[in-house]
């Protein structure tokens, strides 16, 4: 019997390793908890970069912000009947300061303010908001104009806020770097990962590549001073630095990016397509382009949305090759991109401004315009996924 | 018809035997370079218009190089370099005015792993007519509808033409690979190893069909499966190491083989 108990006892013991679980590999647990924790401060990386984008710019979204160039003036009787927060405001004032400020300064800040009136303009224009929404978006017929027009104009007595044309500027230059971008990049991609002999490829893949390893402010740098006098001569017309311009050396950058994902994509399709479609007596161009190129599509359509990002985000060669956001569509007039307006002018915009707050307004924009376009993309992929895998 | 081996063997029957049907394939002396490997020795061999013909062998022996030869998809391989002559219905295959596309069109393959396109069933057929110039539809769905008879798979797919070709399993895949191959009509229909991914019924389906297809078409099929070898061709030709050691009628090689190898890789000694 106590020979049982001991088999048993030992049985047990052989066993009782089984046990110990997670606590026996701690450093294992630790670096994957480590990693959890790293991807997801990431996220949050993310998210507090959009609140703190978005925050600035939260006055415009409320509309308490006022951009007007005449402000309302009362005489000093008016003012000192008004209730102390309702002075405070008038004059501007933070909690603190109006606090700190004795009755005699109030007086005095109320006096000042009155005599402003003999200054301010007589222009229609200048008790506009330019901050509202309407003037954000709508075409307004300014003075001085014969028509409504969509202007962005920061400077001067009244700042015209019309985000239109810098939107418009944003589409165009991506639009025209997508269009010389794809063809090549994917031409390129489609060429290298099927039809180049392996001893080419080995060579032409990091060659273009290297395209990334450019700095933007080099191509930015070679867009103004090369590119530029050379298409103007190609082309003739008359704005040297535009749209076309803009777009055509961001397309330089977009190219290895599309590129690369691309060529991953096309890779990635199993060598039994080729082989099948070979056999049955296709050339290799037939292939890659009818069975290939098809299979890799939710890959090449990643590498698109992608090249697109990329080329909206992109600011120092759209700052260099761009000038006066004008409202036009046609591509050899200049344009100023959202990116490259944020760029040039946050340096010179009052801190807490109107126009430092429409240009925070902007930055939340491209933002989301860049997370709404990727999300869209997303599903676009999945279901082009599923159908090629046969999944409903 | 191998030279060394097959000279032993009793000289009247096997050409009785090879006279049967006419010869559409004949290797000469061709041997097969990887690098400076050479994985194909010197083979000779004689192919029947209209009959299954098996390469068996052991891993790595080169059966599949050789049926990869006859519609030379070993080109796409870096490094092959081919000596001696193989030539089908008279013309040198590996000759320079050659269009390997064309020979393809003629010489039919499938392959190991089931490989259809990601597309529809429908679409993986017609993908095939179109590089044929076939462009009517009406003609194109007859076709299709043909050739997924012939392949066994039009019972079971006949509702669902326009659903992706990879949502079927594994034999129904293989058999559209066929359907595929045979749309075009070829000449002579290749096939590495067609069920050897499959399971025991996939395989029997295929094996069926692989008799019923054996009437219009000229087959060669390479199989690790003796039994089937046996089951399917008429003729077999077992390799080892690069080298034709035999190459007779079917029954022969698995009953009476005339060279002591054969002997021990049909009965299982090794390989």
């Amino acid at each position: 019997m106590s020979h049982k108990v001991q088999e048993n006892a030992e049985k047990a013991n052989r066993w009782i390793g089984i046990r110990r679980g997670q606590t026996r590999r701690p450093l294992e647990w630790l670096a994957e908890k480590g990693i959890l924790v790293v991807s997801f401060s990431t996220i949050l990386m993310v998210l507090l970069i959009f609140i703190f984008v978005t925050k600035e710019a939260l006055p415009i979204f409320f509309g308490t912000m006022n951009s007007a160039a005449n402000q309302t003036i009362l005489s000093v009787e008016e003012a000192t009947k008004l209730k102390p927060e309702a002075l405070r405001e008038y004059l501007n004032l933070t909690q603190k300061e109006f606090a700190d400020a004795d009755a005699e300064t109030r007086a005095l800040l109320i006096e000042v303010r009155a005599e402003a009136a003999k200054d301010q303009s007589k222009d229609k224009d200048a008790k506009v908001n330019t901050t509202e929404w309407r003037y954000l978006l709508k075409a307004h017929q300014w003075t001085g104009y014969d028509k409504p027009e969509y202007i962005w104009q920061p400077v001067g007595d009244i700042h015209k806020y019309n985000i239109i044309p810098l939107l418009l500027g944003s589409l165009k230059v991506s639009l025209v770097a997508l269009a010389f971008a794809l063809p090549i990049a994917l031409g390129a991609a489609l060429y290298v990962s099927q039809l180049a002999r392996p001893s080419t490829k080995e060579w032409l893949k990091p060659a273009i590549e290297l395209l990334s390893g450019i700095p933007s402010v080099v191509l930015g740098f070679f867009a103004l001073i090369v590119l530029a006098s050379a298409l103007q001569n190609i082309f003739g017309y008359q704005t040297r630095l535009n749209a076309f311009l803009a777009g055509l050396s961001l397309g330089l950058a977009v190219i290895p990016l599309v590129f690369s994902i691309a060529e991953d994509a096309l890779t990635t399709v199993p060598a039994s397509y080729m082989q099948a479609a070979l056999a049955l007596g296709s050339s290799k161009w037939q292939a890659a382009w009818h069975i290939i190129l098809p299979a890799a599509l939710p890959g090449v359509f990643a590498a698109a949305v992608l090249g697109f990002g990329r080329a909206l985000g992109e600011t120092m060669i759209v700052l260099m090759t761009s000038s006066a956001s004008i409202m036009s569509f046609s591509l050899f007039d200049s344009a100023r991109p959202i990116t490259a307006a944020i760029a040039a002018e946050l340096a010179e915009a009052v801190f807490g401004g109107h126009h430092y707050r429409i240009l925070f307004m902007l930055g939340a924009l491209l933002f989301s315009l860049t997370f709404v376009l990727n999300l869209l993309a997303d599903l676009v992929i999945s279901k082009l996924r599923n159908r090629l895998e046969g999944k409903k | 018809m191998g030279e060394a081996p097959v000279t032993r063997a009793p000289q009247v029957k096997t050409t009785e035997l090879a006279a049967e049907t006419p010869a559409i394939v004949e290797i000469t002396d061709l041997s097969l370079f990887y690098g400076a490997t050479k994985a194909l020795k010197n083979i000779s061999v004689t192919i029947s218009e209209k009959i299954v013909t098996a390469f068996i062998g052991p891993s790595g022996c080169g059966k599949s190089t050789l049926l990869r030869c006859l519609n030379r998809m070993n080109d796409l391989i870096d490094n092959v370099r081919i000596e001696g002559k193989c030539h089908i219905a008279g013309q040198d295959i590996y000759g320079h005015d050659i269009d390997t596309i064309e020979l393809r069109k003629r010489v039919g393959m499938v392959f190991q792993r089931s490989n259809p396109f990601p597309k529809s069933i429908h679409e993986n057929i017609a993908y095939a007519l179109r590089l044929h110039g076939t462009n009517s539809k009406s003609e194109m769905d007859e076709i299709v509808e043909r050739s997924l008879r012939q392949a066994a798979l039009w019972d079971e797919v006949k509702d669902r033409l326009h659903t992706s070709g990879l949502g079927l399993s594994g034999g129904q895949q293989q058999r559209l690979c066929i359907a595929r191959a045979i749309a075009i009509q070829p000449e002579i229909l290749l096939m590495d190893e067609p069920a050897s991914a499959l399971d025991p019924i996939a395989t029997a389906k295929i094996e069926e069909l692989i008799l019923e297809l054996k009437k219009d078409y000229t087959i060669v099929i390479v199989t690790h499966n003796m039994q089937q070898a046996a089951r399917v061709s008429d003729y077999t030709a077992f390799f080892y190491m690069g080298q034709l050691v035999e190459f007779d009628r079917t029954l022969k090689i698995f009953t009476n083989p005339s060279q002591r190898q054969t002997e021990d890789y049909v009965t299982g000694r090794f390989g």
